[in-house]
């Protein structure tokens, strides 16, 4: 066993250049799939993440007829006594935070531009409102009590070249089905990194929001965050009620869930093509030296080197490769995937309303992606070493010997 | 004691549709202990009969028996273990590994083998030494003279204790000292160890050293000499 290491790794050190190229081969094909395994882990858990602090939360109460796709005002598809409701919730030990919302739609007009917008009332004292309080970029956050003042997100305030102090004209459909217009002033601009929700998302304090609408002491949701999201279903149990529904982050973001799931098996095919590329490398690699070394087989087959034992020989060449690629491969991939999972990866104002993706994406790199990827990159090496090695084996000796003159 | 019989044998090359009747009907017989050319022309069938004794190569007819055993009923494993116990080769070029050492190609076969590290270092020194090689144990193929590698080649052939050593032209490629020297050790581990060696040549020189000599010619048996003594030099 050990003869044959010691013998396969001076082979492998006749060619050093083609030994070295082929583990290099192996090496980048797995340093790429370290890469894009975190890039997608990266990017999925921070699609999941994003859509639960930005638009879903870990759960959300709502009337039992309020359809989202419509965001209804009318009274019969809101929530009643919000406050009070969301009080109650906010009492449950496993829950974080619990505010109303107010979800309207209209479009903001400056000059002779305008565009649609999402209106969202909140509270301005909630910590739900964490990621565009901390993403305030110039000018301040609202207070409950502001009656003209709005604020825009980054994206939106650039299309329409507004600054905080700027004025604008709100229009929103109201629970009658009427519009009614309004000018505000921009007291602040966030962002919240996406540009997708930053386009158009513009916010009001409740109260502002509510009576504007025609809504009053109503709101379309009541946002919750829990201390940990597993513990989403049996919260929502506790709180269940005739008249409302409960839904869970999972629930709403099926779509998410869905898009990841056949993400991961695209990767498998991905992965698949990648490395049969750095196998058929190696293969060839490992059927030149069978050729150059025709003789030599010869030779061991005609002292009494059994088929096997040539097998085993080339085996362990593959064997040895696939271990120096693999080296390679997960010092040139945690490099690389170190420096993004540090910097992030700039991939520009992308995603769409209901997925969310974040301007810059930084990787994430899982020990269990890491595993598979070795293992995967290791046995699909050993499986190409298989042909040439039984090309060797199944030399007839004078052929072989032959072979060299 | 008969070591190695061959019984009518025949060898057809097909080279796609060209036939090449390499042996026309071989029968011979070889004892234990015999020092014996192989003599011919070049093309004569010195090469295919050695191939078909070393087990090699099988005939298109007729049979091969080493020490008694019918070669064509053994299957491949099994051919490759009789190479081993049985047979040494020499080839007329120097056939050593390139990777390894002197002493590492003589210890090969004992390593197919699976003789302990011990007993392989105590038999590899005690060849090297024989053929006068032992300075040089740990010598590349390509750092060593030819007849040092022919030295080598005999040294590993002798390895196993076979029964018979084929050398194909083994001085072919030696200059005429080499090449003397070779033929003396050769003729010296016969004398010491009684194992046959069976050499095919068409120097002059070379076939001077034989006991007996076999003469091929077109695939035939065309002189089949008897055994001398030792000259006893
Ligand atoms: N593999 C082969 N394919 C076709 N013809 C061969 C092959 N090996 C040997 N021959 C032919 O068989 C004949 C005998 O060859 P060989 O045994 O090598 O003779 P020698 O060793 O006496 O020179 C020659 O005519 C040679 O060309
Ligand atoms: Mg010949």
């Amino acid at each position: 066993m050990i003869q044959l290491f010691k013998l396969a790794l001076r082979n492998l050190g006749r060619n050093r250049r083609r030994s070295f190229f082929s583990a290099l081969a192996l090496g980048i094909g797995l340093a790429l799939l370290m890469l894009m395994a975190a890039f997608v882990e990266g990017e999925m858990g921070s699609a999941i993440d994003l859509a639960i602090r930005l638009q879903s939360g870990h759960l959300q109460v709502r009337a039992a007829s309020y359809d989202e796709t419509k965001g209804s005002l009318k009274w019969q598809d809101l929530i009643e006594n919000p406050e009070q409701l969301a009080a109650q919730v906010a009492a449950l030990p496993q829950v974080r935070v619990a505010t109303p919302r107010l979800f309207a739609s209209g479009f903001v007009a400056v000059r002779d531009s305008s565009t649609g917008v999402r209106v969202w009332g909140i509270d301005p004292a909630s910590p739900a409102n964490e990621p565009y309080r901390q993403g305030l970029l110039s000018g301040e956050f609202l207070k409950a009590d502001d009656r003209q003042g709005i604020l825009i997100g980054l994206s939106l305030a650039d299309r329409l070249k507004l600054k905080p102090g700027d004025t604008l004209t709100l229009s929103i459909n109201t629970s009658s089905g009427d519009i009614v217009e309004q000018p505000f002033t921009v007291r602040g601009i966030f962002t919240t990194g996406t540009a997708s929700f930053d386009r158009v998302t513009v916010l009001l304090p409740l109260s502002k929001a509510q009576t504007m609408a025609q809504a009053e002491n109503h709101a379309s949701t009541i946002f919750i965050l829990l201390s940990d999201k597993s513990q989403a279903d049996a919260v929502a149990q506790a709180i269940q009620t005739p008249n409302y529904k409960v839904l869970t982050w999972l629930e709403m973001n099926e779509l998410i869930m869905q898009t990841e799931e056949m993400a991961s098996g695209y990767m498998v095919f991905l992965y698949l093509i990648v490395l049969v590329i750095t196998a058929t490398v190696t293969m060839n690699a490992l059927i030149m030296a069978v050729f150059e070394r025709t003789r030599e087989i010869g030779i061991l087959a005609a002292i009494g080197m059994k088929g096997r034992r040539i097998m085993a020989m080339f085996l362990a060449e593959s064997t040895l490769l696939a271990t120096g690629g693999i080296i390679l491969g997960i010092l040139l991939g945690l490099l690389i995937v170190g420096y993004f999972t540090r910097y992030g990866f700039y991939i520009g104002e992308f995603g769409i309303n209901t997925f969310y993706i974040a301007n810059r994406i930084y990787t994430k790199l899982t020990v269990e992606d890491t595993l598979n990827l070795v293992a995967l990159s290791f046995i699909i090496t050993l499986l190409a070493g298989v042909y040439p090695a039984l090309m060797a084996a199944r030399m007839e000796p004078v052929e072989a010997l032959r072979g060299g003159e | 004691m008969e070591v190695a019989k061959v019984e009518n044998a025949t060898r057809v090359y097909k080279t796609g549709k060209v036939e090449t009747h390499a042996l026309r009907g071989v029968s011979l017989t070889i004892e234990n202990g015999e020092f014996t050319a192989l003599v011919g022309p070049s093309g004569s069938g010195k090469t295919t009969l050695l191939q078909l004794i070393g087990c090699l190569d099988q005939p298109t007819s007729g049979r091969v028996f080493i020490k008694g055993k019918e070669v064509s009923k053994l299957n491949r494993n099994q051919r490759a273990d009789l190479r081993r116990r049985e047979l040494g080769f020499i080839f007329q070029f120097f056939a050593l590994i390139p990777t390894l050492s002197a002493y590492e190609n003589v210890e090969m076969p004992l390593l197919l083998a699976g003789q302990s590290a011990a007993e392989r270092r105590q038999r590899v020194m005690e060849l090297l030494k024989a053929v006068d090689l032992t300075e040089r144990a740990h010598h590349r193929p390509d750092q060593l003279s030819g007849g040092e590698q022919q030295r080598v080649a005999i040294a590993r052939a002798l390895a196993t204790n076979p029964t018979i050593i084929l050398a194909d032209e083994p001085t072919a490629n030696l200059d005429t000292a080499n090449g003397k020297q070779v033929m003396d050790i050769m003729t010296r581990l016969n004398q010491e160890t009684g194992v046959t060696f069976i050499f095919a040549t068409h120097d002059p020189r070379v076939i001077q050293y034989a006991r007996r000599v076999i003469t091929l010619r077109d695939g035939m048996v065309a002189e089949n000499g008897a055994q001398q003594p030792h000259t006893g030099d």
